[in-house]
């Protein structure tokens, strides 16, 4: 009724209108699912991973009596009580000659102590699958009423490295591995693909040549990073003999293939500048690499900036070309120098990913949440970079 | 007239080709010291190519060749032992759009200058120096408390006179301007033509310009370019009430262009 009045009076009436916006809706609504799903997905992920890696940031530990004695130090198990010997950690008695060699004040005493649990056990207390005889659980049931069992802050996730005792293993070496391999992959590729740049889109002429390295830095780029992992092995490892494993070869094979990404971002960035800039350099008797330094470069800056740490963010997370030139290894201490054997952050997850113990798993989850920290951290930089030298016009 | 003493650039057929295409045509002309010499003619004349012939600027575009001879001084910037950076030092260049670096006021100023070795990075001289340029630019009353501002703060036409007041602090004895005025407002214009016929007191002014009437206001000599031929090349005042050729009338009267 009131329709039919409005269709008479209204000579904008569109007889599809209704129609229309049916479709609009529909399609608005559709876009939106899609996000919805994309979101969900990631919120799923991070959950999950949250959820399973928290508990690894917490170790179970014991308060009981240890002897130092010549009996002890000899066989270090006997430092404790029968009865505790299958719960407590091997690795935790192992230190025990240390602690007294450190303070030999201990010597021929018997301490109250906090000590480690076994990953059985802790996996027990954390509420998870475990196999621990029965006897155990009962004692370790009675000692936890007496308040005698506790969770601590597991310190020893940040203090070591790997290992083949669950809870005495840590992500040290893969961090401090991470370090020294991005340091020397941004070591030579941030000065070789910037000068790179620059050279092609200051300097070169247009010419076959030119285009032919552009059109070759740009299918680089696309190469399976696998690849550069046997060229990492090839070239460096074979041909140079450097040391395998090492974060040298690691990172140089990282270099290689972030560099087209910091060619091809840095370009964009020096073709971002406008040419007035230049021009006015040279009108005033500038020379060319006055202009490019002191006029190109600044401008161009936070663009290179920003596209240097994505590839780097991007070869922190890559693990194919590492494991072929063998960072994929063991390894128990923390690397001193890029000549050792090392191992990096996503490896090191790959590896304790195929562990079959319970308390890997968690480490494997509580590594990704540091893994992905980190990069959101490069991201954010990234971010302020650019915000903070963009320069207004 | 003797004109001979004071020629301050001697063009001496001057062919300019961009790759095949031949785009000026030996061009012979001898611009006069002390004064402006407005270059006009329709878009695509090669009056602005011509223009960027004085001070070497073409260099910069690698499918160019340039052949003849541009002598200023008694030498020709074209000869082997002739460096394109020195030649820009000495003829100074301002563009259609004002094109500031990103700095500040000062540094706008004091940049150059501190390259080419005239004065000191932080010495009085410097201060003079950029004060001293930005007095002739007719900008110092509007900036003189505010040189640590971005450049690029100002208004266009102050960024102009900024571009200006750049260029002058180098100490050129020639400054070409490419359509200087054509990105800003009358009011603007009127100042940046002040300023010009203040400035050839002491420079010689090249000028490429689209508007007829400002060809008109501010130059002493006139050329008319048309594909890349120099048509007619006299003063100001013969150019536009008593030209030779039927095209510059045509032009001048608004039948093409």
């Amino acid at each position: 009724m009131t329709q039919q009045t409005g269709t008479e009076h209204n000579p904008f009436y569109d007889a599809s209108l209704t129609k229309r916006h049916l479709r609009a809706q529909a399609f608005k609504l559709f876009t939106l699912t899609s996000i919805v799903f994309a979101i969900s997905f990631l919120v799923f992920f991070l959950g999950d991973m949250v959820y399973k890696g928290l508990p690894a940031f917490q170790q179970s530990y014991i308060k009981i009596d240890v002897a130092y004695n010549e009996k002890s130090l000899a066989s270090t198990r006997k430092a404790i009580d029968k009865k505790y010997r299958r719960i407590v950690s091997r690795s935790w008695l192992r230190g025990i000659p240390r602690e007294v060699e450190n303070n030999p004040a201990l010597m021929n005493t018997t301490q109250t102590r906090w000590v480690l649990l076994n990953h059985q056990v802790d996996q027990y207390l954390k509420g998870h699958y475990y196999k621990v005889k029965a006897k155990n659980i009962k004692l370790v049931d009675a000692m936890q009423a007496d308040g005698l069992v506790e969770l601590k802050f597991n310190e020893i996730f940040f203090t070591h490295g790997d290992s083949k005792i669950p809870e005495n293993s840590g992500f040290k070496s893969a961090v401090v591995g991470s370090i020294l391999t991005l340091t020397v992959m941004m070591v030579v590729a941030f000065p070789l693909g910037v000068m790179t740049a620059v050279y092609l889109e200051e300097f070169a002429d247009d010419n076959r040549w030119t285009q032919l390295i552009e059109v070759n830095i740009n299918n680089l780029a696309a190469i399976p990073s696998i690849l550069f992992g046997l060229l990492g092995l090839a070239v460096f490892i074979s041909l140079f003999g450097m040391p395998r494993s090492s974060p040298l070869v690691g990172g140089l094979t990282l270099a290689l293939m972030t560099l087209p990404v910091i060619i091809v971002s840095s370009r964009a960035a020096l073709r971002s500048v406008p040419d007035s800039i230049r021009q006015a350099g040279y009108g005033l008797g500038l020379t060319k690499i006055q202009v490019v330094q002191d006029h190109v470069l600044p401008l161009a800056f936070p663009g290179i900036m920003t596209g240097s740490i994505i590839g780097l963010a991007h070869a922190m997370g890559e693990t194919a070309p590492l494991i072929i030139i063998g960072m994929i290894a063991f390894i128990p201490d923390t690397p001193t120098s890029i000549f050792e054997a090392a191992t990096v952050m996503p490896a090191q997850l790959f590896t304790w990913a195929g562990m079959p113990e319970r308390a890997y798993i968690e480490r494997t989850a509580a590594g990704i949440m540091l893994l992905i920290s980190v990069l959101i951290a490069f991201n954010t930089l990234a971010i302020y970079l650019r915000k903070k030298f963009e320069v207004k016009w | 007239m003797s004109q001979k003493n004071n020629t301050k650039i001697q063009v001496r057929d001057l062919n300019l080709y961009y790759g095949d295409n031949h785009a000026l045509h030996g061009i012979d002309m001898a611009i006069q010291e002390n004064k402006i010499t407005a270059l006009i003619g329709p878009s695509g004349c090669g009056k602005s190519t011509f223009l960027r012939c004085l001070n070497r600027m073409n260099d910069l575009i690698t499918s160019v060749k340039v052949d003849g001879e541009v002598v200023i001084d008694q030498k020709n910037i074209y000869d082997k032992d002739v460096d394109e950076v020195a030649v820009r030092k000495r003829v100074g260049m301002v563009f259609q759009q004002p094109n500031p670096f990103p700095k500040s006021i000062y540094e706008n100023i004091s940049y150059a200058p501190i390259k080419h070795g005239l004065v000191k990075k932080g010495s009085v001289a410097c201060d003079e120096l950029v004060e001293k340029s930005l007095i002739q630019a007719g900008l110092w009353e509007e900036v003189k408390y505010k040189l640590s501002d971005p450049g690029t703060s100002l208004s266009g036409g102050q960024q102009q006179r900024l571009c200006i007041a750049r260029t002058i602090a180098v100490q050129p004895d020639i400054i070409l301007m490419d359509e200087p005025t054509s990105a800003l407002d009358p009011i603007s214009t009127e100042k940046i033509e002040a300023l010009m016929l203040e400035l050839k007191k002491q420079y010689t002014i090249i000028i490429v310009t689209h508007n007829m009437q400002q060809a008109g206001r501010v130059a002493d000599m006139t050329a008319f370019f048309h594909m890349g031929d120099l048509i007619e090349y006299a003063e100001t005042e013969t150019i536009f009430i008593n030209p030779v050729e039927k095209k510059t009338e045509d032009y001048i009267t608004g039948r093409f262009g």
